[in-house]
């Protein structure tokens, strides 16, 4: 990884850093917040599901595990903010990588790990939903005491700040797997197990590492959404509804991008937001056009956003020869 | 080199291979022929690792690998092409090669460094930059080749690399089939194109049904009754025949 392939990163996180000195409305800092959290989520998808084409439909297990981890330690234990933080994603990636080990072990491709992983969510939001330490159906409630050292801030400006460093973070990681060896093995396994398998990769502990990092930056995710809110339950944490936005965001944007997952989770709330607005209260209409809206990519734009504008976009370099 | 001992492989009620035992010598190539079905892939995976025998030994160096997986293998020193090929169909050219390359050379500008010097060396250097998919199947071969290449095998396992080539692609591959050799890799290749294996193998093996029916010099192999009568009872002659004459 060279200064040359941050570059772009540093550009963007720059400018989108400027957003708050400019908007100050709660209602769209709340947007934005929400949009890199979901950013987040869908970067750490982005890592097994884009790079490694293991599609996941089960990403809320870590996004709920990073958040019930940090709010237990913090509400039950005592212990503080960040350190709950660094636990709730250390949680999240070992979820990871126990699901990993279990459905990869037993050679799960394709459809059935998919189907694995949507069954772990489920089974983690029941149990969280009934069990004693995580506050049952009625979930828990962080306390509320705003000082940095808590993880809390007054200003929203400063969230927003916080959340992008992490997506900042993501994205660092994102352009230095596809730098690595460990990012073309991935691709590889991806493009063609056996293939990979004969170049002398070992594919299973390539993916296991791809979905220990991924969950951490998933539960990365599911941490923030707990701070933010102060409040997480079953339904939230361990949901479908970040399982698909997970998966969502990567595919609308450009899945195996750097970029792909923060373009796909703006522009998926950005049209949902529109849509709110001009259909008024009729309720799903924000899923109903995210499901257009998959089906729609599937079919005229199967590597995203992304991939849509490097094919319109005229040809830069002058052909060789 | 490489010695297959008493190999054996069922498919539930079907014997692809019987007691089939072979013995590679280090800087040689070696030729593995025999009439479709006859279980030169079959084998080929098990050298690799990519299937369990049901009976026998593979034995690498003198190191029993038979329960070694394929990864492994290929760290040994064990490469192989498919036969039916496997692209990495949405990366560049080079940076399917790099792949292999990344096996011995964990940095990314050493390993596509040499996966463009590899890519030269088969003939590819012109379409490093180009998507795998859109190569023809001559391409493709190459790039199976190429990629073998790059993991700086021992070993080096050729199934069919030159099916499907023309006559005069067929004479720009075996120079390099013959090259990759000369420069200490042990080739072990199965071939429909008899000419090539007559002008590149020293020795050659005959299977047809799963079992051992000849070996030694590809001429004295080719004149053996049984051979003749493997691939003729069977009608291969009719794939065997355009093969041999597309080369005359
Ligand atoms: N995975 C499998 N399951 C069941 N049968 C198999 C399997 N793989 C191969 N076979 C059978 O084993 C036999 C040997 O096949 P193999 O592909 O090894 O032959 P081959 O010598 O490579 O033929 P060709 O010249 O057509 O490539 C065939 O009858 C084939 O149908
Ligand atoms: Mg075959």
């Amino acid at each position: 990884m060279t200064a040359r392939d941050l570059l772009p990163i540093a550009v963007a996180v720059a400018l989108t850093a400027l957003v708050p000195l400019f908007v100050t409305t709660n209602t769209v800092l709340n947007f934005l917040v929400l949009v890199l959290i979901v950013a987040l989520a869908a970067q750490g998808w982005n890592i097994l599901g884009g790079f490694g084409g293991q599609f996941s439909f089960g990403h809320a297990a870590f996004f709920g595990t990073g958040a019930y981890a940090t709010a237990i330690l913090q509400t039950r234990f005592g212990v503080n903010a960040w350190a709950g933080f660094a636990l709730g994603v250390a949680a999240g990636a070992l979820a990871g990588w126990i699901i990993g080990y279990l459905s990869f072990r037993s050679g799960l491709r394709g459809s059935y790990f998919a189907l694995v992983t949507l069954a772990f969510a489920e089974v983690f939001r029941i149990l969280a939903n009934a069990a004693e330490v995580t506050g049952g159906a009625a979930g828990m409630l962080i306390k509320l005491d705003m000082r940095p050292a808590n993880f809390q801030f007054a200003s929203r400006a400063v969230f927003f700040w916080v959340a992008l460093a992490l997506v900042a973070a993501a994205l660092v990681l994102t352009r230095g797997i596809e730098c690595s060896r460990f990012g073309a093995r991935l691709v590889a396994i991806r493009e063609n197990e056996e293939a990979a398998q004969a170049l002398g990769v070992d594919t299973l502990r390539t993916k296991l590492a791809a979905i220990t990092l991924s969950a951490g930056v998933t539960a990365a995710s599911g941490c923030l959404y707990a701070q933010y809110f102060l409040f997480v339950d079953a339904q939230i944490a361990y949901g479908t509804w970040i399982s698909v936005e997970a998966l969502l965001a990567p595919i609308i944007g450009g899945a195996g991008t750097a970029f792909g997952p923060l373009i796909g989770a703006l522009s998926l709330h950005a049209l949902g937001e529109i849509a709110k607005l001009f259909a008024g209260r009729v309720p799903g209409i924000d899923l109903a056009l995210f499901g257009c809206l998959l089906v729609a990519a599937v079919a005229f734009a199967p590597e995203g956003i992304l991939g849509l504008a490097r094919r319109t976009r005229p040809r830069l370099k002058p052909a060789a020869g | 080199m490489l010695v297959a001992e008493s190999i054996s492989k069922r498919f539930g009620g079907l014997t692809a291979l019987n007691d089939v035992s072979l013995n590679v010598k280090p800087g040689s190539i070696t030729g593995l022929i025999g009439p479709n079905g006859a279980g030169k892939t079959t084998l080929f995976a098990i050298i690799a690792g990519f299937l369990r025998p049901t009976a026998g030994r593979v034995l690498f160096e003198d190191r029993d690998v038979t329960t070694e997986p394929p990864h492994r293998r290929a760290q040994l020193g064990i490469a192989r092409t498919f036969q039916i090929v496997q692209p990495f169909a949405g990366l560049t050219v080079v940076e399917n090669i790099a792949v292999g390359a990344y096996l011995r050379h964990p940095r990314r500008a050493d390993a596509l460094a040499r996966a463009t010097k590899v890519a030269r060396r088969v003939g590819l250097g012109a379409e490093l930059e180009k998507p795998a998919a859109s190569l023809t199947i001559a391409g493709r071969k190459r790039l199976e080749l190429a990629r073998a290449l790059a993991t700086e095998p021992k070993l080096l396992l050729l199934d069919e690399v030159l099916a499907g080539l023309n006559p005069s692609e067929i004479r720009d591959m075996a120079p390099v089939v013959r090259s990759i050799r000369d420069e200490g890799v042990t080739i072990l290749m199965t071939e429909h194109v008899m000419q090539a294996v007559m002008s590149l193998c020293e020795s050659v093996y005959v299977l047809s049904e799963g079992r051992l029916i000849a070996q030694g010099a590809p001429q004295a192999v080719c004149e053996d009754r049984q051979v003749v009568e493997a691939y003729l009872g069977r009608g291969a002659a009719a794939r065997f025949r355009p093969a041999g004459a597309a080369l005359a």
